[in-house]
């Protein structure tokens, strides 16, 4: 009897540890490397927090991770709340003028290239002499995350139930009551995941900060970026094993808050 | 009139303010890329001297529509040097595509057999890397190929190599970052398909004779079709307008079309020119954007 198709077989399991493989040990190795006493990246010197305390003391690094903390809530803020008003216009509005539109550029933006998105928007605040800083970051990182939310927040209500609300509006809630009372609660969890998506993709963007950030504030990626394009220095080691510190927190919150409310608890996964 | 009709009124409205946004930081600033990308070098020189103003009114939009030329394409054009990047980029899409189905069918595969539990798990090891920074990965890979750096420690050690190879700087490097970049992007929808599968149908190639592997040729690898050509796009889509993985990882040789319009932009400050690659870069990526949309539609019809 031939062996059962379908089953797993050791080729499977290989290829599954290749590939994890593959995804995280860079990873490891980074932040293995941050805490090395050495200045010299490849030469392990023992452990050490040096270099995190070299950050701490890079004024011009700190400044950077902190415009880049306030870019990020900020625009992951803004794009929250117009994310969920698309996703809730798309999935709820059923038909009105331009939807494809509206649906084809909520779509663009996820795989346009970042080089033409950035010199797009930098020509526009240009044409309105806007000063670029802090705000037009911001502004360019809304606009490109909360594609994303708008995403993320659809497919939940997508998948919502509809007679839920039609029972509430028979029990005499008003649309918008309806919605507020028990469609919101029910999509906060996805709500909370794409501003948190948004928050990461707005701290790891390099282009289109480069191309909508003025002389003097640069955010953290374009810090490093330009550090990283003249060599490997173990303070960036630091420096990335604390961003992914901080994503890995907000992953897990992230996961938690979609296994706490959906009700069968089973997606874990925060997309 | 159902609740559902009465629902559909006020939730229109919620559009308006996500409209409005993007039509104001979407489709606008691409009327100024293609407004841009038709006008002379002279005028759009640094330091940032507005096209126009829009205070000035009708007449100086009708000014500066008289102006428009095609010179910036036709330059495009005749320029080996973004004739060269453009099939850089093209080649380059190409190939990270095809390694990457090669390396994330395996994988995705592997993921669809695991045990119910076992696969969310799975899943969310393969997104996390998707939310950590895109740069640090590619830092992280900086480290490893350096000249001193792991890679060559290990193979020295393992008496591989007699001396450190040069890894960073190479084509090799670059298609090393954008596989490890963008391999999330191609596991996913492959695996959605391989999950959806119905075991019974290869219970029943089995059945019928075939060998495990002429199974997999004939059952499995046609019906996952629709996600390996999700994947493909997905990744081929956003790699031909890569700019960070081959600035950092790959020669100064030749440019992708993406390094060209930023080096037009930042370094020779020709606007007009880097808003014409950008045009050039949009138009293509369309052809693949489109089949992209198809495909997304044929599958959302045939779930249903």
């Amino acid at each position: 009897m031939a062996q059962r198709i379908g089953q797993i077989s050791r080729f499977n399991i290989t290829a599954l540890a290749l590939g994890m493989a593959f995804l995280y040990l860079p990873i490891v190795i980074l932040v293995i490397y941050s805490f090395n006493a050495s200045r010299l990246v490849t030469v392990w010197g023992g452990w050490s927090l040096r270099w995190y305390h070299e950050f701490f003391n890079d004024r011009a690094m700190l400044d950077a991770a902190w415009m880049s903390l306030r870019v990020a809530a900020v625009s992951a803020s803004i794009a929250t709340l117009l994310g969920t008003l698309a996703a809730v216009g798309l999935v709820r509005g059923e038909r009105f003028r331009g939807r494809s539109l509206f649906s084809g550029m909520l779509y663009a933006p996820l795989v346009m290239p970042e080089v033409i998105s950035g010199l797009s928007l930098l020509l526009l605040f240009v044409a309105l002499n806007a000063e670029r800083g802090f705000w037009t970051v911001t502004i360019a990182h809304t606009t490109l995350t909360m594609c994303f939310v708008t995403v993320v927040v659809q497919s939940r209500l997508a998948a919502l139930d509809r007679s839920l609300e039609e029972a509430a509006m028979d029990l005499g809630c008003d649309p918008l009551q309806a919605f507020l009372r028990v469609t919101l609660p029910l999509i906060v969890p996805a709500i909370a995941a794409g501003w948190m998506l948004a928050f990461t993709l707005s701290l790891d963007d390099v282009v289109i900060a480069s191309f909508t950030t003025g002389p003097g504030s640069a955010t953290l990626p374009i810090r490093i970026y330009s550090e990283v394009r003249l060599g490997v220095k173990p303070e960036i080691n630091a420096i990335c094993t604390m961003v992914i510190a901080l994503i890995a927190v907000v992953i897990v919150i992230a996961s938690l808050a979609s296994k706490l409310s959906s009700s069968d608890g089973k997606s874990a996964a925060p997309l | 009139m159902s609740a559902r009709r009465i629902f559909a009124r006020p939730a229109r409205y919620a559009a308006v303010a996500p409209y409005v946004w993007m039509g104001l930081f979407f489709l606008v600033p691409f009327g100024f890329v293609l407004k841009i990308s038709l006008s002379q070098t002279a005028i759009a020189q640094p330091p940032y001297l507005p096209l126009f103003d829009v205070t000035e009114g009708w007449a100086a939009i009708k000014a500066a529509f008289a102006q428009l030329s095609l010179d910036n394409f036709r330059l495009l054009a005749s320029d080996n040097l973004y004739i060269s990047s453009y099939l850089r980029s093209l080649v380059v899409a190409v190939t990270a595509t095809l390694i990457l189905l090669l390396i994330g069918y395996p994988v995705a595969y592997g993921m669809a057999r695991l045990p119910q539990r076992w696969q969310a798990i799975a899943m969310m090891l393969v997104i996390v890397p998707f939310w950590t920074s895109f740069l640090i990965r590619i830092y992280a890979w900086i480290n490893i190929l350096q000249h001193d750096g792991l890679l060559n420690q290990i193979l020295l050690a393992l008496h591989l190599v007699s001396a450190p190879v040069v890894w960073l700087s190479t084509d090799t490097a670059m298609y090393i970052g954008i596989v490890y970049s963008y391999l999330p992007f191609m596991i996913l929808p492959l695996y959605a398909t391989l999950a959806k599968m119905d075991p019974s149908l290869l219970e029943a190639a089995g059945d019928l004779g075939a060998s495990p592997l002429r199974a997999f040729w004939l059952v499995t690898f046609p019906l996952s079709l629709p996600g390996v050509g999700a994947g493909a796009l997905l990744c081929f889509i956003p790699v031909v307008g890569e700019f960070v993985i081959p600035d950092l990882l790959a020669g100064s040789g030749s440019m992708m079309i993406g390094q060209t319009l930023w080096l037009e932009f930042f370094t020779n400050k020709d606007w007009p020119v880097a808003a014409a690659a950008a045009v050039a870069l949009l138009v293509l990526l369309v052809p693949p954007l489109l089949l992209y949309d198809r495909l997304q539609r044929r599958e959302l019809e045939g779930g249903r």
